[in-house]
């Protein structure tokens, strides 16, 4: 392990950047692919092969491109660009808070990309979207503040060679994150906006507009997502990284448990539910800290 | 390399079916059929979907519907038939309020007969879709080839 680290220390921002954006995808993939096996497996079904994302996107490339009208793959291009420039700032261990800002941008231009089409059912999607940024972004914004309070840094890299272990001064911000996490990777019961299983009330969300490969774009940068916010999860046990990888992959467990335990909740319950976590877990663990000090 | 048979995400549309096949079709996504292991996903959109499968003998209110549906699919699409209704209008293909049939409207490219159609036969008519997916793709692109110098 520690070999792999003194190789990444070796290299240069632009070579970490670039292993981001070249390792990050197929990661994701693999990922989305195992989520959709497990998921499979918990319902007492076989389950597609765990390469699916991959035959998925290969497909959507292909597939015949329909715009209604032109600005419609703009968005979507600058929500897929800025997601990658957030992660590939995170891995790089650069500004911990310029990513959450970047990703949170990236967030705004998908919901740009739902509103400027006509259907009833992407701008649904859209308006739910919006709930969900609402609430969860108080949640990251308290994650990186908390950081702040035990490491004294905002730099992923200074973040992640702290000595102490975060997840002990952090046990409340790790837990609100975790919450607001199912909202990020889009599961149940926080699938308002979209949902990539087959129940689902307002036809697609907030992708119903997007065919062939601007839902490509929508899904790769999915993946590009879930490695970085995965990332997150790994700074809490940076001490250990034998430990961290284990977290990471119980999490992504967690996640898709949850997911397949949940009905999905009305909007109102996901917003109230998740502010009253980020107050109760998150707040109050930075106000303890801050006592602390 | 084959990434539409590998991937074809269906629309289902009930058009005047007594709701037996659509029954049926849903049955071959449960835990016992499993369509899903070929990578196949009940889609509600159809600008997401490859395949539209459509059941019942359509008639004059569902015949702009189901048009509405295909025209809105991206190429390459194919269209399946499920169930004897949806085939050839079965007993109800002299009566005077339906059309008799998917192919009536749509260009068919695989029948799956039955009342109801059983989930095997509907996923063998699947896996036969997917192969013409597979082929009207290849079409589609030496014709662009052909147009484009």
């Amino acid at each position: 392990m520690s070999d792999v680290y003194a190789l990444i220390k070796s290299w240069s921002i632009l070579e970490r950047m670039l292993a981001f954006v070249l390792l990050a995808p197929v990661a994701g993939g693999v990922l989305a692919g195992i989520d959709r096996k497990l998921s499979a497996r918990f319902q007492g079904r076989y389950g597609p092969p765990v390469l699916q994302p991959f035959f998925d996107v290969f497909k959507l490339v292909r597939k015949e491109r329909i715009i209604v009208n032109k600005f419609q793959d703009f968005p979507i291009v600058l929500f897929l660009l800025f997601t990658i420039f957030a992660g590939a700032l995170f891995f790089a261990g650069a500004d911990l808070l310029l990513t959450i800002f970047s990703l949170a941008l990236a967030g705004t231009f998908f919901v740009l990309g739902g509103f400027c089409v006509s259907s009833p059912y992407s701008h649904l999607g859209a308006e739910r979207e919006i709930i969900q940024t609402v609430a969860y972004e108080p949640m990251i914004i308290l994650l990186a503040v908390g950081m702040y309070q035990v490491t004294g840094s905002f730099r992923v890299g200074t973040i992640l060679r702290h000595h102490g272990p975060l997840i002990l001064y952090l046990p409340g911000v790790f837990a609100g994150f975790l919450y607001i996490l199912t909202i990020k990777f889009r599961k149940s019961p926080f699938d308002l906006s979209m949902s990539h299983h087959a129940h689902q009330e307002i036809v697609r969300g907030i992708t119903t507009e997007f065919s062939g490969p601007a839902l490509a774009l929508i899904e790769i940068a999915h993946w590009y997502e879930t490695v970085l916010l995965l990332g997150m999860v790994y700074l809490f046990f940076a001490f250990n990284p034998v430990l961290g990888f284990a977290m990471v992959a119980a999490t992504f467990l967690f996640e898709i448990f949850i997911d397949m335990n949940y009905a999905r909740f009305r909007w109102q319950l996901t917003f109230m539910s998740s502010w009253l976590f980020t107050a109760v877990a998150g707040v109050s663990n930075i106000i303890v800290l801050s006592l602390l000090r | 390399m084959g990434w539409f048979k590998r991937s074809p995400w269906v629309l289902h549309y009930n058009a005047t079916s007594c709701n037996g096949c659509d029954i049926e079709l849903i049955a071959s996504l449960t835990p016992l059929y499993d369509l899903e292991r070929f990578g196949i996903i009940n889609t509600g959109n159809p600008k997401h979907a490859d395949i539209l499968a459509v059941t019942g003998s359509v008639n004059e209110k569902s015949r702009q519907v189901v048009r509405n549906l295909y025209d809105q699919m991206p190429n390459p699409k194919v269209v399946v038939a499920v169930g004897i209704c949806a085939t050839s209008g079965c007993v109800f293909q002299d009566c005077y309020n339906v059309l008799g049939g998917v192919d009536k409207v749509l260009p068919v490219d695989v029948y799956v007969p039955g009342c109801a159609a059983r989930p095997e036969a509907i996923i063998d008519g699947m896996l036969a879709a997917c192969d013409i997916l597979e082929e009207k793709y290849v079409q589609r692109k030496k014709s662009r080839r052909g147009v484009q110098p």
